[in-house]
């Protein structure tokens, strides 16, 4: 743990970091800036992991595992993503939300 | 002193992320998210999570944000700057999201936790053979799960990326 630090801190800071990815995602209306607050989002639920495993229970792991397996999900969510952006691009000549009406092809 | 690096990481995280989400040029709104990354990274070297940290700077400062960069070269014209939501949709996200973190924060606040006072440092050895064991509380299944999924995504990547050429040539074979 962090010296003189409590785990109220750095849960409020964590907070903060999510709901800014919310902020994010509802207010943009660009494709790759909605990517952009998801990875916000993801980043500030593997904190809580980490910090709640290393506050509460030192001397286990599955914090620190499971933010592992956040960060592999993340990278496997964003190179789909960014596949399916170039593809639409491609296809569309946009990333804006509201050019994307369909999908289906 | 690890008081005043974690007050420095936290202001550089908020401070960045709100810069990242409102900023009107596509490519720093990229790199003000690579800033919160690594901040995000140095708050788990503090807690001596060295591995972890790694993991964070190479996966998502290494690899995430040059994907993205790479996609938003291939889409936008640098100097393009995006449109912004209308103002009342903004003030009502705030709101929202204000009384959302008011939630959050009332709930931490009124919770007792009981922090056990510790400095154990964990070696990477340890966190190897906890995500191998197959005894209960071990990780093997989520660990093979995970590969598969990587795969999956690796291929579903690479058909999606090639869209339409893909198909034609199966057309015309066809």
């Amino acid at each position: 743990m962090i010296p003189g630090i409590s785990i109220y801190e750095i849960l409020t800071v964590t907070s903060i970091l999510f709901f800014i990815g919310v902020y994010g995602f509802i207010t943009r209306k660009n494709l790759i800036s909605i990517l952009i607050s998801v990875e916000l989002i993801l980043n500030a639920s593997a904190i809580n992991f980490v910090i709640i495993n290393k506050y509460l229970y030192p001397d286990m792991l599955q914090g620190v595992l499971f933010s592992l397996f956040i960060i592999a999900v993340a990278a496997a969510e964003t190179a789909l993503a960014v596949s399916i952006i170039i593809n639409l691009y491609r296809q569309i000549s946009s990333v804006e939300v509201k050019d994307i009406e369909t999908m289906k092809h | 002193m690890e008081r005043v690096i974690f007050y420095i990481l936290a202001l550089v995280m908020i401070v960045f992320a709100i810069t990242s989400v409102t900023s009107r040029k596509m490519l720093r709104s990229v790199i003000y998210l690579l800033f919160v990354l690594c901040a995000i990274a140095g708050v788990y070297f503090l807690i001596d999570y060295n591995f972890l940290a790694a993991i964070q700077l190479t996966v998502y400062a290494g690899g995430i944000i040059v994907l993205i960069i790479f996609s938003v070269l291939l889409v936008h014209h640098i100097e393009m700057e995006l449109e912004i939501a209308k103002t009342s949709k903004q003030i009502i996200t705030t709101i929202t999201c204000l009384l959302g973190l008011g939630v959050f924060l009332t709930t931490i606040y009124s919770h007792e936790f009981n922090v056990a006072e510790n400095s154990l440092t964990t070696t990477t050895a340890e966190i190897g053979t906890k995500l191998l064991s197959y005894d209960s509380g071990g990780f093997i299944l989520p660990f093979e799960v995970i590969s598969v999924l990587l795969l999956a995504a690796m291929v579903g990547a690479i058909i999606i990326a090639k869209g339409r050429k893909l198909t034609d040539k199966n057309d015309e074979s066809a």
